[in-house]
């Protein structure tokens, strides 16, 4: 859609974006406050940074978050393929409806029938809970979201490179791995991404399939939350907000530089032959 | 690829997936509503199955045990908490849609060199923790935070607001955090409206106004349903908003669940209720699921 962009539309939008930055900013800024009220301003330091550091049981609750996030993003990210392949490659199969069931109704379930369904099964199959638990969990409900982000990727781009390659000779396999996953590689890089940051995120699905010994971020910054503002929690939460940003911002960049370069080089190959 | 693949093969790509679904999505929805038929134990696992598959259809039947729902339905609380989620997440959702829309529509007018650069501010915040951004909120509202602070300086009032802990605030919290939720779907549906179809509205002498609402905003429907429906859904069962910004009367059912499992440790109750809360999901869940399969066949 074009137009003319109106005064209302950059009131709009300036108004939108204030809205949905300025808490984020005033967490930001607040996490480098010298005094402990989280709402008076009392000079720059980053004393509060240094106590994090000191924090043992807010380090290993991070650590713990991390491992689980690598593990399940990676996972998540293979089934989230081989489910968009599903969904977009696949035609009509027995059970097709049930399986885009599968995948769509996760995106919007709430969380606290997830967590409490997720447990119960873990507890019917006598799983230890703790670690591989959550990690189960997480690979579950993020692998639907990277089916989605693949799945749009797929479905644009031109299906006749594969018919080619496989006329040609090329195993389905191999057309995958030569044709198909260079392509929609951005795509899967995403997907991996945003399955990492959900699963970093997650506050309620954790806390209901973890076990004895397993406590994540989220469920470590909860309890402290409960008990008030403090500027420990701005600065640790400053730090997760600087590495989601770093993370999409270099994602888009990424993307972009090679879409670009696809684009040079498809005008290179046109002007050649024209 | 479909005609070359035999369909034992095609179950090779489609199989993990499905499996990985079945086991740790759809299969557990039966143990939450076997579990809510059973009886709550002091033990660990804290219940007592009241019945088992073996004995036969008939003795299965006999044993059956709605004792949790009965309780359901004789303890106001829990209707309570489901009708308010529900009205909770219906007026969320209709305010979500309002300050949506305008931010949606500037971002598709706008100039196509600045749109990639809007789409990534609106899902930066997206990707952040929401259990961070529900915190800022806390700051934001409580008595003397910064909101307070803000007006009475502008001399707006002279007591703090009492926002904090209030039902207003889990309405600011809901709206803040599924925004971009609304706004992606709405701007993917404006963005593709041709603007000749409006320039011909005008050139028949249709007002800007009349034009929109007689052509964009019908155009627009699938990212209004679309939207909708991935507020309203999650917004029902709700946990982290009600509990951290709303007081002790904002009833929602996803934190009375929550109390149940972890403070009552009523695993058969809180069962019951996560059935119930289903039972009130499924007819929105299905329509979401058709309306992504429909655009997923637009698409192509």
């Amino acid at each position: 859609m074009k137009g003319r962009f109106s005064w209302f539309n950059a009131t709009s939008i300036t108004f939108g974006f204030a809205f949905l930055y300025i808490p984020i900013l005033l967490l930001v800024i607040f996490s480098f406050n010298e005094s402990k009220l989280v709402t008076v301003w009392a000079g720059w330091s980053t004393k509060w940074y240094g106590s994090l550091l000191q924090n043992q049981g807010l380090k290993d609750a991070a650590w713990v978050t991390i491992r689980v996030a690598l593990m399940s993003a990676t996972v998540a990210t293979v089934l989230g393929t081989l489910a968009a392949i599903t969904l977009v490659r696949m035609g009509r199969f027995h059970g097709r409806t049930l399986f885009s069931g599968m995948i769509f109704a996760p995106l919007v379930m709430p969380d606290v029938i997830t967590g409490l369904s997720l447990l119960l099964v873990f507890v019917a199959l006598g799983f230890d809970r703790g670690f591989w638990t959550i990690t189960i969990a997480h690979i579950t409900f993020t692998m639907c979201y990277a089916a989605v982000v693949v799945q749009a990727r797929l479905q644009d781009f031109d299906k006749s490179v594969e018919e080619a390659a496989m006329d040609l000779g090329a195993t389905p396999v191999s057309t995958f791995f030569q044709v198909t996953l260079p392509i929609i590689a951005p795509s899967v890089i995403s997907a991996w991404l945003l399955a990492f940051t959900l699963s970093l995120d997650d506050l309620v699905i954790a806390s209901f399939t973890t076990g004895p010994g397993a406590t994540t971020l989220p469920m470590k910054i909860y309890s402290q939350v409960r008990l008030g503002v403090t500027p420990e929690i701005n600065a640790i939460s400053t730090i997760l907000i600087g590495i989601v940003t770093v993370g999409v911002l270099s994602a888009a960049f990424f993307t972009k530089r090679q879409t670009d370069r696809a684009e040079r080089e498809r005008r290179k190959a046109f002007g050649a032959t024209g | 690829m479909r005609a070359r693949i035999s369909d034992l093969k095609r179950w090779y790509v489609i199989g993990a997936p499905f499996l990985w679904l079945l086991v740790f999505f759809l299969i557990p929805f039966f143990i939450v509503f076997k579990l809510s038929l059973s009886d709550v134990a002091t033990a660990i696992p804290p219940y007592t199955p009241t019945f088992s598959w073996s004995k036969g259809i008939s003795a299965f039947i006999s044993q059956l045990d709605f004792e949790n729902y009965t309780f359901l339905f004789s303890d106001p609380l829990y209707i309570n908490s489901y009708l308010s989620s529900l009205k909770i997440a219906f007026f969320s959702t209709i305010l979500t849609l309002l300050v949506a829309y305008p931010m949606a529509y500037g971002m598709a007018r706008a100039p196509k060199s600045w749109q990639p650069t809007l789409m990534m501010l609106v899902i930066l915040p997206f990707w952040t923790s929401f259990l961070i951004r529900i915190y800022a909120w806390i700051a934001i509202l409580k008595p003397e935070g910064f909101l307070s602070l803000f007006l009475i300086k502008l001399g707006l009032i002279s007591e703090p607001l009492q926002i904090m802990n209030t039902t207003t605030a889990v309405y600011i919290g809901i709206v803040y955090s599924y925004l971009p939720f609304m706004i992606l779907p709405l701007y993917a549906s404006l963005e593709k409206i041709n603007p000749s179809l409006l320039e011909a509205a005008q050139d028949l002498g249709s007002q800007p106004w009349r034009a929109f609402w007689q052509v964009t905003f019908p155009l627009s429907m699938p990212g209004v349903f679309a939207g909708c429906l991935l507020v309203f859904i999650p917004a029902v069962g709700e946990f982290v908003i009600p509990d951290l910004l709303g007081g002790s009367d904002t009833l929602m059912i996803g934190k009375t669940l929550w109390t149940e499992f972890f403070n009552n440790r009523d695993w058969p109750l809180a069962s019951a209720v996560a059935v119930l809360l289903l039972l009130v999901l499924i007819i929105p869940i299905v329509l979401f699921q058709r309306q992504q399969e429909m655009e997923r066949e637009a698409g192509r």
